[in-house]
């Protein structure tokens, strides 16, 4: 059996994702990271923008976060966002209406999060 | 139908209606006391996992952090006092303030200047009436609390931290709510949230000795540290903010329980009244009419004479 890591995604008021993962991709402040299993101990500051879990029933989970942390230890991976949604609870229409007016209302950090939440559904 | 009936019999029409209304609102709070202590836990995970982060950084590395740096003289203190919007919950918002009264008091004999920062009406409400100088203050979520919320609090809270004591900001913060320890128990409970004692946040995770695997720190451990405090302080408010929105509900329940049974008694003890009324009317009758037909009998009976 191929090592697996155990991933939590949890947001700030519910827990979003839990299950066992192969590798887990997010972007930190500095780069891109891959987590596999048998990593050395992390813990880093998570810009906003699309993870995405390789599940290790051959799946992809694709969760947009805005903010947070990654930590990871023992085969344990955590993900910590004050917003976290899966791709597939994020409504396109939506997200594309917040982005246009975001943009015509120059809010930055709306625009952003609305970019967020459309670049994790493409990513899917 | 004599006076005295129809006034018992209003008097009951009216607590039957107020009784109503506190079953009414027993069941609401109830359902709600059920649905904040599921937010509780639904924020737990969070609150656990930021907690083990921020030990990591803090054992596994010497950082030093204005919210982890202890003052030498600590001249000004920041009260947060978390009380409810809405009244009706019995000793809550009383038990909250009291609590924080004490707080400022124990402070102030420690020589420091306190500023309150107060979040629910009820308490805002209580300090304007005294005229006392409240910092700033937040209403219409009490109910409710969203994570939006206790950033919106937290914001100002860190700012007055992170500021030197000269230029206004404060060396402590202190937080006044209330415990949800069952349904039955809520106690207004104090503590201080900052700065932070990383020592105690570890005990927290690892009580029995537990050793966290060394951290390697993504881009360095003073951004992480940066990063993650005011996260903390903010999920540590947010915990609180849940926890006093149960207790300001079960409080209700309590209250509004024990004014619907009020409510019983006093229907019972006005029935008693009403038929006891009812009776002398009946017995009054009665007697009038036994008295009335005897004078009549009389009377006749002296006539045919």
């Amino acid at each position: 059996m191929a090592a697996e890591l155990h991933v939590e995604l949890v947001a700030a008021d519910r827990s979003v994702w839990s299950g066992e993962a192969t590798l887990v991709v997010a972007r930190t402040t500095s780069g891109d990271i891959g987590v596999m299993p048998g990593h050395q101990p992390l813990l880093g500051v998570l810009e906003s923008g699309p993870v995405t879990i390789r599940t290790s029933d051959g799946g992809t989970v694709v969760a947009a976060v805005h903010g947070g942390f990654i930590s990871f230890a023992d085969d344990k991976l955590s993900l910590l966002a004050e917003i976290a949604e899966l791709s597939d609870e994020i409504d396109v229409q939506r997200a594309e209406r917040a982005l246009e007016r975001a943009k015509s209302d120059a809010d930055a950090s709306a625009e952003r999060r609305a970019d967020v939440r459309l670049r994790a559904v493409s990513a899917h | 139908m004599g006076a005295q009936l129809r006034v018992y019999k209003r008097r009951i029409r009216s607590v039957t209606a107020t009784k109503k209304i506190t079953k009414a609102m027993e069941m609401i709070a109830a359902s709600r006391v059920v649905k904040a202590q599921r937010k509780v836990a639904a924020s737990t995970p969070y609150a656990t996992e930021l907690t083990r982060a921020v030990t990591a950084v803090g054992t596994g590395s010497n950082t030093r952090h204005p919210l982890t740096t202890e003052a030498e003289t600590p001249t000004r203190a920041a009260v947060l006092l978390l009380t409810s919007d809405r009244g009706l919950a019995g000793a809550f918002n009383s038990n909250a303030i009291k609590a924080a009264e004490q707080l400022t008091a124990r402070l102030e004999a420690e020589g420091k200047e306190v500023d309150t920062y107060i979040v629910g009406r009820r308490g805002l409400a209580h300090y304007n009436f005294r005229e006392r100088k409240v910092v700033e203050s937040w209403s219409g979520f009490t109910d409710e609390p969203t994570y939006a919320d206790a950033k919106k609090v937290a914001g100002p809270l860190i700012e007055a931290i992170e500021k030197e004591t000269a230029e206004g900001g404060v060396d402590e913060l202190h937080i006044v709510y209330t415990e949800f320890v069952s349904m039955m128990t809520q106690s207004a409970v104090d503590g201080r949230l900052l700065p932070l004692r990383l020592e105690e946040v570890a005990e927290e995770v690892a009580p029995k000795g537990e050793i966290l695997p060394l951290f390697d720190f993504e881009p360095s451990a003073e951004d992480v540290l940066d990063a993650l405090l005011p996260r903390y302080v903010e999920s540590r408010i947010y915990n609180a903010m849940l926890q006093s929105a149960a207790s300001k509900h079960a409080a209700t329940r309590r209250a509004m329980k024990s004014a619907t049974d009020n409510a019983g008694d006093l229907i019972n003890t006005l029935s008693r009244l009403a038929n006891a009324a009812r009776q002398a009317e009946i017995t009054q009758e009665i007697s009038e009419i036994v008295g009335g037909s005897a004078a009549l009998a009389d009377a006749s009976a002296g006539s045919d004479r």
